[in-house]
């Protein structure tokens, strides 16, 4: 084996990614919230209004990132679901896992708040139109994961179980990104590009950049804190377990 | 400061959106602490009880 399979190997052992995941963690939620702190001071205080839509539209800054991370952590899941379904890595099938009740918050998060931007600006709070659809049947599918993973006993037959279910699932990711251009919906297009200029003024975009990072980490944060914890279930008979549980039973009663 | 929470009138549904988007956060942050301690504690039972059966099957 080289040095990097060693490395991988490693990380994917429960105790050392426990360890690991356990320092990285609170960084990350600090950071996410420092960033956080920034991009809606930035979005709420010093972008201006929008011309047609007044201080509606600073919704925004919390719809698009919360969309974004609907569709990113969806597809963290599917390809930790497909290294779990593959090479039956214990780590990846707890990851995938992890992943669904942090998507299914953030995807429920971009339904209301598009819902409560629609009211003002469509007039109305919902429309079965592609781009709304799509994402509807997105929380579906966390919801079919995650319960799917919690009505089967065995756990790791549970997991393969709900990764397959995921793995199925992924065809809708790019239904809900090109919704917008494939059908003629009520949503609006897209103003943010990766390649080429986004539609978008500076002043505007800055925080929805910022937000988008700090809901980024604020996402591993939660994966790691979610995997943690299910390692520790999965793992209750072993020595490492026990360690850390009298440890923890100790810390507190000290 | 009035016209920051007057959002233009549009007040209501940006910090109920702002206010929703907070409070999932919130318990997101939240579950997966209170789950790891009801595990630890389950945990540190389970092996005190092992300890205890152990101990006094050796008389």
């Amino acid at each position: 084996m080289n040095a990097l399979t060693l490395w991988f190997h490693k990380l994917g052992s429960p105790p050392i990614f426990d360890r690991i995941a356990g320092r990285i963690q609170p960084w990350c939620f600090a950071l996410a919230i420092v960033l956080g702190a920034v991009g809606l001071y930035g979005g709420l205080v010093m972008a201006p209004a929008d011309y047609q839509q007044g201080d509606a539209f600073r919704i925004i800054y919390i719809h698009v990132p919360s969309a974004w991370m609907s569709l990113f952590i969806y597809f963290v899941m599917g390809v930790n679901a497909f290294i779990a379904l593959v090479w039956r890595i214990k780590l990846s099938e707890t990851l995938a896992m992890a992943c669904a009740p942090v998507g299914a918050a953030f995807t429920f998060v971009c339904l209301v708040t598009g819902s409560l931007w629609g009211k003002p600006t469509w007039g109305t709070w919902w429309v079965w139109d592609a781009r709304l659809t799509s994402e509807l049947v997105l929380l579906f599918l966390y919801l079919g994961v995650i319960g799917l993973y919690a009505a089967i006993e065995d756990r790791r037959k549970a997991a393969r179980a709900a990764g397959f279910l995921a793995l199925i699932g992924i065809v809708n990711v790019p239904i809900v990104h090109f919704s917008v251009t494939w059908w003629n919906t009520l949503h609006q297009g897209s103003t943010v590009r990766m390649f080429g200029k986004s539609t978008i003024t500076g002043d505007m975009l800055w925080p929805l950049l910022v937000m988008a990072l700090a809901t980024k980490l604020w996402f591993l944060g939660s994966l790691l804190a979610r995997s943690r914890v299910a390692l520790l279930e999965l793992e209750g008979g072993k020595d490492w377990v026990r360690a850390a549980a009298l440890k923890d039973e100790g810390g507190r009663d000290g | 400061m009035a016209d920051l929470l007057d959002m233009g009138g549009y007040g209501f549904y940006v910090w109920l959106s702002y206010a929703v988007f907070f409070a999932v956060l919130a318990i997101d942050y939240v579950a997966p602490r209170l789950r790891r301690r009801s595990v630890l504690r389950e945990v540190a039972a389970q092996a005190r009880r092992q300890q205890r059966r152990s101990s006094g099957a050796a008389p």
